[in-house]
């Protein structure tokens, strides 16, 4: 068994409002001089720490997880699993 | 008639509730602790308002996953009324007794300040001595209280008259400005204002009896109504 950080991203589904990516995005950023910006999305991250066989076996024992326990709620919002080497 | 209020880690209108269930209104009501069963004999269960589990990861979604939650779910399949206000209704959406989610309100903040809600349905156990479009003053005190579903959803809301009440003005970005919502059977209903803020005259500086109403459509559907 080897040990995997797994880093789960939940954030909004398209459609979905994001009033505090946009508030950070018109009242901080683009009231500075970074004007190229053009989209910022807030996330809420989540990081696993797991022991399984390989990393697909990890990636997917995660996301049964993230499904089961309602981690995220499925109307709104998305996750993002991304498995990394401890 | 028994009336569980069923109590999580961090509920604090659980006590505001008993109050108003024993008090004024003279029903035998009784915290249930969410690691406990619930006895066969209920006949009508509140989840009420709070912070249950610190809001952590999103409001009422650790709470649905309470061993008392299944018992919930029995009962509501019985047709028994079942209620939850503010994290009361987050707790019913994300254990999914009733359709859509709460999200944070538009503006980010914690919004604490009184309200007025239409009923838009007075066939619930909790509505039924309401005129349609009723007017109710009712406080709202959350952070995470806009409801949202998406456009299926919420066609069929519309169609199965699933929307009860809805806030007569824009108050935190709802979906369609609704404030509570059924099941299809109507026996289950969730809203983020609390009525049990609302029924005594000495803390509603408006007018407390259609707040009242709610607790006695309650005391209707069990037969000891007026």
């Amino acid at each position: 068994m080897t040990s995997f950080n797994v880093h789960v991203t939940i954030e909004n589904k398209p459609g979905i409002s994001d009033p505090e990516g946009e508030t950070i995005l018109n009242d901080l950023v683009l009231k500075g001089t970074h004007k190229t910006i053009s989209k910022i999305k807030t996330a809420k991250m989540l990081k696993f720490t797991i022991k399984e066989k390989d990393k697909k076996t990890a990636k997917s024992k995660i996301q049964e997880i993230c499904d089961d326990l309602r981690i995220y709620n499925p109307m709104v919002s998305k996750v993002t699993v991304d498995v990394f080497d401890s | 008639m028994k009336v569980a209020v069923i109590v999580f880690p961090g509920s604090n209108c659980d006590r505001d509730m008993y109050h108003v269930l024993t008090d004024v209104f003279n029903l035998d009501a009784q915290y249930y602790w969410h690691e406990k069963e619930l006895p066969k004999n209920i006949d009508a269960v509140i989840l009420p308002g709070g912070f249950s589990y610190g809001d952590r990861l999103r409001a009422g979604v650790i709470a649905a996953n309470s061993p008392i939650i299944k018992d919930v779910q029995k009962i509501a399949e019985k047709g028994i009324p079942v209620l939850g206000v503010c994290n009361g209704f987050q707790i019913l959406v994300e254990s999914g007794l009733l359709p859509g989610v709460l999200l944070k309100n538009e503006s980010l903040n914690f919004m604490c300040e009184w309200t007025n809600l239409i009923v838009e349905n007075n066939e619930t156990p909790f509505t039924n001595q309401f005129k349609l479009n009723a007017k109710i003053p009712i406080p709202i005190a959350n952070g995470e209280g806009r409801y949202y579903a998406d456009d299926n959803t919420l066609k069929k809301l519309k169609k199965k008259n699933q929307i009860v009440f809805r806030y007569s003005e824009i108050v935190n970005g709802s979906s369609n400005r609704i404030a509570g919502v059924c099941n299809e059977d109507g026996n289950v209903v969730g809203m983020m204002p609390h009525p049990e803020r609302a029924v005594e005259s000495e803390i509603n500086p408006v007018d407390n009896k259609p707040s009242s109403l709610i607790f006695e459509s309650l005391l209707t559907k069990m037969g000891v109504g007026n």
